[in-house]
């Protein structure tokens, strides 16, 4: 600026307060006109993405706390399997295997189960009121174990030792395996759906900001005449879709909670029915718990967030 | 960049042989070269469609010239970054024909959107905002939104805004063109008192009755080409 033009002064007089005006006339308006079409969509697509990423990061989350607590009560099990051989007492090797497992450490319960308890086990695939006395039924005995599962294998020598051919211990490793694998696919597949729907999030705002600007041609061209720097037009822009973001994003998140919740309590309210029971026994309880609660919420920030800052740089770049 | 007459100031716009195209077609100004002295007052005239409206767009840098070098303040504009080309047009005030008003905000935001983008605080311009409202009789719509506002009262909003951050250069696009003649000799009268107190202004017209009342440089553009009239 000039000399000149520091002392100068406006040509109707120097402003002095006026104690009538009120205390303020700026309604705070934003400079990018907010209420439009576009952008009550781009926030109702904002909160359905937020939604299915949330119902994504629950449901890992459930899996992966039901698959821990299916592990440890299923890893605290084995199973001893004596089988029947011809010219011996199934009753008789099964005491004794039951004898053998009693003296091992580690070893906190025993249940056999009685001839009427295997062939009770057999019927879903059989049929009920078959005569199962000529087949030659396995027994078996539960263990609830507490030790360190590497001394299955010395339990599981002394079994051979003692009944070859006839007993063997089954430490369920193989299914949980399977269950492990199963679960960490499970929650892998939940977490890439939320990194999806975050990049799906991401590219409707690039795309509503494109819209936006192009909408808004003339409120851009007007606020660089009259001296907004692009950093400026960026932060307007921004701020009006962080707005939209965190209003889709907290809309989302909460109908993905509220579903959560209202799930929980309906298999909770028919937990005593046998419906109820065959839920939990195939889902496990219906319960994301603390964890889960907060990832939801978190991932309603950071639709938000992204929002803000991809309609930031798409700005940065469209005015570049 | 140096000045034409040795001695003399820096000029405020300074041309030299700028010629303008719209992608393949025929040149819209050719071959214009001319100066706009510090708190000199001129008007830009010509028929319809002769390229005033692209020496302003020029002159506010929202165009580039296929030909030519310009100046504004000093600065050599070609390749000029987006800091220093902000830093400019904050010293320029300019009044479009079609006045440009942001219709979601009300005529007070409007004229203090100058200061706003500046980072100014609402506080600190108030005052001045419904002062110059008020000189310009705007006073009792400052609430009202562009809308509902008349072609004069649109004109004269658009005015306030141009002079509310004290520019060094006016531009203005057919400033009296929807006011009575008596507004008009008002608001001529503004633009004068604002160049005595330094201000370079360029008042684009046809109105004759205007440039008649004031005794001041006539930049005649005619089929592309420029002619001064001192």
């Amino acid at each position: 600026m000039s000399t000149a033009d520091k002392t100068r002064t406006r040509p109707a007089g120097t402003a002095a307060a006026d104690p009538a005006l009120p205390a303020t006339l700026r309604r705070n308006a934003p400079l990018v006109p907010t209420d439009t079409a576009a952008g009550r969509s781009l926030a109702a697509v904002i909160a359905i993405l937020t939604f299915l990423a949330g119902l994504c990061a629950g449901a890992a989350e459930m899996v992966a706390a039901n698959a821990t607590q299916w592990q440890t009560s299923v890893a605290q099990e084995v199973t001893i399997q004596v089988r029947p051989g011809p010219g011996r007492s199934v009753d008789a090797d099964v005491a004794r295997a039951e004898a053998i497992a009693k003296g091992e450490p580690g070893v906190t319960q025993t249940r056999v189960f009685s001839k009427a308890d295997s062939e009770r086990l057999l019927e879903p695939w059989l049929g009920s009121g078959l005569d199962l006395s000529d087949l030659p039924v396995p027994r078996l005995i539960a263990l609830r174990w507490s030790g360190d599962r590497a001394d299955l294998g010395r339990l599981r020598a002394k079994l051979v030792e003692a009944l070859p051919g006839v007993a063997s211990l089954d430490d369920h490793a193989l299914w949980l395996q399977r269950l492990s694998a199963a679960a960490s696919a499970f929650v892998g597949v939940g977490v890439g759906m939320v990194v999806l729907v975050l990049i799906a999030t991401g590219l409707a705002v690039t795309f509503a900001t494109r819209g936006a600007m192009a909408g808004n041609r003339e409120v851009v061209e007007v606020l660089h005449f009259v001296g907004a720097g692009d950093d400026f037009i960026a932060k307007a822009f921004q701020a009006r879709f962080f707005g939209l973001g965190l209003r889709g994003g907290g809309i989302g998140a909460a109908c993905a909670l509220l579903a959560f919740a209202l799930a929980g309590l309906i298999t909770g309210a028919t937990q005593s029915g046998p419906a109820g029971q065959e839920i939990e026994a195939l889902f496990g309880s219906f319960q994301i718990g603390l964890r889960g609660y907060a990832s939801i919420a978190l991932i309603g920030v950071i639709a938000s967030v992204v929002t803000g800052a991809v309609s930031r740089i798409t700005v940065r770049r469209y005015l570049a | 960049m140096k000045s034409l007459l040795p001695g003399a100031e820096r000029a405020v716009v300074q041309f030299e042989h700028v010629g303008m195209r719209y992608g393949l077609g025929p040149e819209v100004l050719s071959d214009v070269s001319f100066r706009i002295a510090p708190r000199s007052f001129q008007f830009l005239t010509g028929p319809s469609g002769a390229g005033k409206t692209t020496l302003l767009r020029l002159i506010l840098l929202s165009a580039r010239p296929t030909r030519g070098t310009i100046a504004i303040f000093g600065e050599e504009v070609s390749g000029i970054s987006s800091d220093k080309l902000t830093g400019l047009r904050r010293r320029m005030g300019v009044v479009f024909q079609d006045f440009r008003l942001l219709d979601h905000l009300t005529t007070y935001e409007n004229v203090a959107l100058p200061l706003r983008v500046q980072g100014r605080s609402e506080a600190s311009y108030r005052g001045e905002v419904v002062e110059l409202l008020r000189w310009v009789g705007l006073g009792e719509r400052m609430h009202a939104l562009p809308p509902l506002l008349s072609g004069g009262e649109k004109q004269r909003a658009a005015i306030a805004r141009a002079l509310i951050a004290r520019p060094d250069l006016l531009l203005a696009d057919e400033p009296t063109g929807n006011v009575d003649p008596a507004l008009g000799r008002r608001l001529l009268r503004l633009f004068l008192e604002l160049n005595k107190l330094g201000t370079s202004v360029i008042i684009a017209t046809h109105d004759f009755g205007i440039m008649d009342a004031v005794d001041a440089r006539r930049m005649v553009l005619d089929a592309g080409r420029l002619r001064v009239e001192e």
